[in-house]
């Protein structure tokens, strides 16, 4: 179809020749103004899949310096834009084409929605009049994606592209991240027209992404703060998001609050620091979860209150008053009603408080927190007697002090393994673990280290996943060794779908259904793909696999075959308060008891 | 109770869509929800009234303002606004019943505008409680078939939603003509 030319021909009129080629070198096509405005947003890399409606723009990718990663599924492009968003402050970019294309997408999208990380999805679409003809891979997209985008746009004329591209982008990591998806039209993507950069600044009348608080707002807030005696920072995703690490540091030190962190929040306040209590919630650690209970004055600062961390809600935190501080104004009272809020930017709401916070006196608060730990440490798997067996928690601490001290980022999948690098993996460094919080994606995992180690090359990035997880996106390893990229990845394999059989132990008497589960040869699959791997059974063998993985040049796998039926403790059961905890049994008593 | 919000909206295609998808997936009642032109032609007007508590309604307003496309939100609940909801009625009427149903129409300042053999057609213009009025008066003659719009709402005074507040409160002492129209009845 010469759109193109016809364009131009048509605009000319009678014009002669030369004239006409001197317009032509002013206008560009929809396609060209895609990878321009790409560019110019500092886009480096772009994870995606070629198609028919999308076509026109891979043919004009040969004139730009953007590299394209080829996935082998589009699910993979999405979680790796995200993952690249994770890892850097960037925001990523996937790119398919419509219909199956697209919808492939949806998963990543609503994984990178519930995180609020700020990717932008590109999709072609059906030329603009067969828009609603149900034509050869049409999906309403747009439609599609409504409630899981921060929002997204349908293009179908090449002069809405600049500026819609802009948009994308701003609206994309201003304010709570997330994603955007904006859908080409074919011929908006074939079709010309001038492109001025500076004119197609953004119009978004109705965007508010700067509010910050009032003075009595604040004034509320530091009263509460200076007036408790037993209180709680609930550090969450937005200090990673907002870059507050340095000034939760300072508040927490100049107040001697103690600080306990939520799942996406890990490596925002180093895991090292005495005043850090450690993950709070479902799988945190009992203690946490005992003093939040207990606690006079809950300080949030850009966490949800999900019902992860939360446990039930009628019993949640009952003496506590409630500050809480994030960007987005619909989260405030939605699962838990707070006393004072502070709306804005949690950096520069910091930036506002710390000169006027007053040093706490804690310490008594701190030493019944600790008390409160009881017989955590005789509890915990590490300590346990030595079995034989190869326990989950083993692989990941291992993992943890072989890597310690360096520039490594963990990527995990969505399960138990999930929660025991949660438990056991010390991060002390922002943007050290990316994971699927929210939406608990599993099949995350690998492909969103793939992006993190494109955004990211210098870093170690490890991915810890599940057998089950794994196996949803293994295809992306062909992507992996495409790109030679140096990943080590450690498949935590108990031959369950873990989590659920946990579940199914707990609460559903031991009825193993559908969880089970066959994997191939992990170790020779590797090896079709030239990827070099190990298998590992015995603990004795963890250190020296990590470290041969870590010497090897090019990406490495390894099997670690670990106890089938272990859970993850403690465990708040759904729907439970949150100090009623599911304990992993403290076998001196019980040994004692069987005597 | 039901809540009256007006949402000034960008005119973008889909935009409807996005505030209607928004109060599905927040699993928030919408009991009627008008959307029209305004004074500006880059902008539309919704009138929404939801079934709602004072909290959902403040994050019904926080998530109307998440949405790119929503340029402005004001609750007119319980405020001075003119509120008009516009109702067809198509009632039956015999002969002998018409003269006293062109009463009813008159009482309740109506407007017949169409007559058949054996209906007739009134359209009715007020505040919600008006219009329930004249649709209980009607009910024994048999009501064919009726139509409603759903309310537009408007605060009232000199006050643009758009400006801000009023810098002088001149909105108290405009008159109450809807008020008149009540009592009327």
């Amino acid at each position: 179809m010469p759109v193109v030319q016809c364009d131009v021909r048509f605009s000319l009129g009678n014009s002669g020749r030369r004239y006409e080629k001197e317009v032509k070198r002013m206008l560009k096509t929809g396609a060209e103004i895609l990878w321009e405005c790409l560019a110019r947003e500092g886009v480096a890399h772009v994870f995606g899949y070629p198609g028919g409606a999308i076509l026109p723009a891979y043919d004009a990718l040969k004139h730009s310096k953007i590299h394209h990663v080829l996935v082998r599924h589009e699910q993979g492009a999405t979680h790796m834009a995200d993952g690249y968003a994770r890892a850097s402050g960037r925001v990523g970019v996937a790119i398919a084409t419509s219909g199956p294309g697209a919808t492939n997408m949806v998963t990543g999208i609503a994984t990178a929605m519930m995180d609020s990380s700020p990717i932008v999805c590109i999709t072609g679409q059906v030329g603009s009049k067969l828009i609603g003809s149900d034509a050869f891979q049409e999906t309403d997209i747009t439609g599609v994606t409504l409630p899981i985008t921060k929002h997204n746009y349908l293009v179908t004329h090449a002069s809405e592209l600049a500026r819609t591209i802009r948009e994308a982008f701003y609206v994309a990591r201003t304010g709570r991240p997330g994603p955007v998806l904006v859908d080409i039209t074919k011929d908006a993507q074939q079709s010309s027209c001038e492109f001025d950069w500076e004119a197609a600044k953004p119009q978004l009348l109705g965007y508010r992404p700067d509010l910050s608080p009032t003075a009595q707002e604040y004034a509320q807030a530091l009263k509460l703060i200076q007036d408790a005696k037993r209180p709680v920072i609930l550090a969450g995703h937005g200090i990673l998001l907002s870059g507050a690490m340095q000034e939760v540091r300072e508040l927490v030190e100049r107040t001697g609050i103690p600080l306990s962190l939520t799942l996406l929040g890990l490596g925002a306040f180093p895991a090292s620091h005495p005043l850090n209590l450690g993950m709070m919630g479902m799988h945190g650690e009992a203690w946490v979860n005992h003093a939040i209970q207990e606690a006079d004055l809950l300080l949030a600062l850009g966490m949800r209150f999900d019902d992860r961390v939360t446990g039930s809600l009628k019993t949640y935190a009952p003496q506590a008053k409630k500050v809480q501080v994030d960007i987005d104004p619909t989260e405030i009272n939605k699962n838990v009603k707070v006393d004072v809020a502070l709306i804005g930017d949690l950096r520069e709401i910091l930036r506002v408080m710390l000169p006027r916070i007053q040093p706490t006196d804690c310490s008594e608060w701190r030493g019944h927190i600790d008390r409160l730990k009881g017989d955590a440490a005789v509890r915990d798997i590490q300590n346990l007697p030595d079995s034989g067996h190869l326990y989950a928690a083993h692989v990941i601490s291992d993992l943890w002090r072989e890597t310690r001290g360096g520039n490594t980022v963990v990527v995990t999948d969505v399960g138990q393994h999930q929660m025991w690098e949660a438990q056991y993996f010390k991060h002390e460094e922002p943007h050290s673990l990316i994971t699927s919080g929210g939406l608990g994606t599993m099949g995350f995992a690998l492909p969103a280290a793939i992006g993190a180690k494109v955004a990211r090359p210098e870093a170690e990035v490890w991915v810890v996943v599940g057998d089950g997880g794994f196996q949803m996106t293994m295809a992306e390893l062909a992507t992996l060794v495409q790109e030679e990229l140096k990943i080590n990845i450690a498949i935590i394999n108990n031959g369950y779908l873990g989590m659920v059989r946990q579940w199914q132990e707990f609460f559903y008497e031991r009825n193993y259904q559908s969880t089970p589960l066959l994997s191939p040869n992990f170790a020779k699959l590797a090896e079709a793909y030239g990827i070099r791997s190990a298998v590992v059974t015995e603990r004795s063998q963890v250190v020296p696999a990590v470290h041969s993985a870590r010497e090897h040049d090019g990406p490495v796998l390894i099997d670690f075959q670990v106890e089938q039926e272990d859970s993850v403790y403690p465990m708040v059961a759904a729907g439970a308060a949150l100090h009623e905890m599911i304990r992993r049994p403290n076998p001196i008593v019980e040994t004692a008891e069987d005597k | 109770m039901l809540r009256t919000l007006v949402v000034h909206v960008e005119n973008k295609p889909g935009v409807l869509t996005r505030v209607a998808s928004l109060f599905r997936r927040r699993a928030f009642n919408i009991d009627s929800l008008t959307v029209g032109r305004t004074e500006k032609p880059e902008v539309s007007r919704m009138t929404i009234t939801v079934d709602a508590d004072d909290d959902q309604t403040r994050r019904i307003e926080a998530s109307l303002y998440k949405l790119v496309n929503v340029l402005l939100v004001e609750n007119l609940t319980n405020q001075r606004a003119i509120v008009r909801d516009l109702a067809m009625i198509k009632v039956a009427a015999k002969h002998e019943e018409r003269s006293h149903l062109l009463q009813l129409v008159g009482v309740f300042r109506a407007r017949v505008v169409d007559v058949a053999p054996e209906s007739l057609t009134i359209e009715i213009t007020g505040a919600e409680e008006k219009i329930d009025g004249l649709l209980e008066a009607l009910e024994p003659f048999g009501v064919l078939e009726m139509v409603r719009t759903g309310i537009v709402a408007m605060r009232r005074g000199n006050k643009s939603s758009i400006q801000g507040p009023p810098a002088t409160e001149l909105a108290e002492m405009s008159p109450d003509t809807d008020n008149d129209d009540l009592q009327s009845v």
